[in-house]
């Protein structure tokens, strides 16, 4: 009866100012790209090939379409094309040492890191090097993907001249064959999605959470494992990604969701459930935050997480600050 | 004092032997419904079209249940009976088993050991064929994710809500994707399976059966 009502009024306060002021993706210097997937295109000037009876594609060819794998070449750059993607889809087995918890690339870069809307590599890969205000310096793409190990892996990130990153920047590379460098392509990141007029709510989220995703996630975001394999991804804990990966901004969890989840029914949510159940998953505990300064949250909410989006880093929730972290 | 802490000590013994003595009997009860059948006479035993080893009869489409979590299997009994999952076979059979009976025996299958799949299951690797691609990458194109995604590392099935498919009858499997498909199964969590089943083609429904009757060879046991 209070309780809800309490989260309600914190959210519906805080929320708005935040969303004021910081509703966009840290980005690289490029505006935030309004995503064409979640407008499926109305003509179908390349789609007249779909045969009868086939079930229709539903691309739309302003889409950019990576290369097919039959399509690699037998020969070393193949070969480490491959190793690239081994690593980039089954990064628990192949890459272990740089990673932290239990998550692969795959998870947040859905099919392959070839899907529009879920952060494409071969959307990425043309955008670099980009200065980035998360360090304040121009990164290359490699140093792009190390930050990805660091935070989303919860790992440490292999050297630039390692084999695994030669790997992976080799299979983004591949993906992008014929992709124009430094275009802002349509589907590159995950949508943006408006936020719910009264800020997000904690208590809604938690419901969407129990019907949508519990199933294959597990009631307390802890994933779910086959054969010592988690198959679901743990979505908070310890084997989750950190407080200073991009998944941690409430925004971009909300685009990823919308765009991509339940896994096969993207769309399916609305944009304002999208947000609460984002805002549900990012309201609970998680690794600490690996430039944490000073070992104080405070501190490091002010420096890194005040103009990054909207997130609950150092922030109270039913009571509890948040940002402890769980190493 | 003493004279209630022995009361305590001797209750809680009690009931530690109790509850031994229950355990070691699920099995055994659970092994002669499967192989005998229920108390009521149209509770057939399973092991009549579910193979003495739990595992199905490949080309008559009886499934596979050995190593099925006993979760799911108690769930699938539970809809037979209230018509989620249309089935002539089973309807009758599982209104003729009670609660009790459908646990004891879903538990002695849950336990039951299958043979371990001797083909490469690793998610990734080549996409030989069409099925396997779909098994292995699905088709984003038109939002199917792929089979491992869900059904875990070589299909071997994740948590009481996701089955193996490893093992399975290949004429099962395509009974299955046809009955969510025309809506005749929909006791899946959140019409996860049927969406999918209803962007499969029939072609790619034959080529995925034939590609998990060629896998495990289990079944044909």
């Amino acid at each position: 009866m209070n309780f809800p009502a309490q989260i309600l009024l914190t959210v519906a306060i805080a929320v708005p100012l935040l969303v004021a002021k910081t509703f966009y993706e840290e980005r690289d210097m490029a505006p935030m790209a309004k995503d064409s997937v979640a407008h499926p295109s109305v003509g179908n000037a390349h789609n007249d090939s779909v045969v009868a009876g086939e079930p229709a594609r539903q691309s739309s060819p302003s889409v950019f379409t990576p290369p097919q794998e039959a399509e690699l070449p037998d020969n070393a750059f193949g070969v480490l094309v491959r190793e690239g993607r081994d690593i980039f889809i089954n990064t628990q087995k192949n890459a272990p040492e740089f990673v932290g918890n239990g998550l692969n690339c795959s998870n947040c870069h859905l099919d392959q890191g070839r899907k529009a809307g879920s952060a494409p590599l071969w959307g990425a890969y043309g955008m670099y090097p980009a200065y980035r205000k998360k360090n304040d310096k121009v990164n290359t793409f490699t140093e792009r993907m190390q930050g990805c190990f660091e935070f989303s892996m919860n790992g440490k990130a292999p050297s630039s001249d390692s084999h695994v990153m030669k790997a992976l920047g080799t299979y983004a590379y591949w993906l992008a064959t014929k992709a124009p460098v430094g275009e802002d392509l349509p589907g590159r990141l995950y949508p943006v999605i408006p936020a719910p007029e009264k800020g997000f709510d904690l208590v809604k989220g938690k419901q969407i959470y129990a019907g949508q995703c519990s199933i294959c996630h597990g009631g307390e975001g802890q994933g779910q494992k086959s054969a010592g394999v988690f198959v679901f991804p743990p979505l908070w804990g310890k084997d989750s990604y950190n407080w200073g990966a991009g998944m941690h901004r409430i925004n971009t969890a909300a685009g990823f969701i919308k765009q991509n989840m339940p896994l096969g029914k993207g769309g399916s949510l609305t944009d304002d459930e999208a947000w609460h159940v984002a805002a549900y998953i990012n309201s609970h505990e998680r690794p600490q935050d690996p430039r944490l300064v000073d070992g104080s949250v405070e501190k490091t909410r002010k420096k890194y997480h005040e103009g990054d989006g909207v997130n609950l880093y150092g922030e109270s929730v039913n009571g509890v600050m948040l940002g402890q972290g769980l190493n | 004092m003493s004279l209630a802490t022995r009361f305590g000590l001797k209750t809680s013994i009690g009931a530690c032997v109790f509850m031994l003595a229950t355990a070691a009997n699920a099995e055994p009860q659970g092994q002669k419904i499967y192989t005998q059948g229920g108390e009521s006479p149209a509770a057939m035993a399973c092991a009549t079209c579910h193979g003495a080893n739990g595992m199905g009869t490949d080309s008559a489409g009886f499934p596979r249940l050995a190593g099925l979590p006993q979760g799911y299997l108690v769930k699938q009994l539970e809809d037979f009976r209230s018509g989620k999952r249309a089935n002539a076979v089973m309807q009758p059979i599982a209104v003729a088993l009670n609660d009790t009976e459908g646990k004891a025996v879903a538990s002695y299958l849950g336990a039951m050991a299958i043979a371990a799949p001797s083909v490469d299951l690793d998610p990734a690797g080549s996409n030989g064929s069409a099925a396997e691609k779909l098994v292995k990458q699905g088709d984003w194109s038109r939002n199917i994710p792929s089979c491992v995604a869900c059904h875990g590392v070589g299909n071997r099935g994740v948590g009481e809500s996701f089955p193996p498919l490893v093992g399975q009858s290949g004429a099962y499997i395509a009974a299955q994707l046809n009955a969510w498909r025309s809506g005749t199964r929909k006791n899946d969590p959140n019409d996860l399976m049927s969406h999918i089943a209803r962007s499969l083609s029939d072609t790619e429904i034959q080529d995925l059966s034939a590609y998990f009757a060629s896998l495990g060879g289990e079944a044909k046991q």
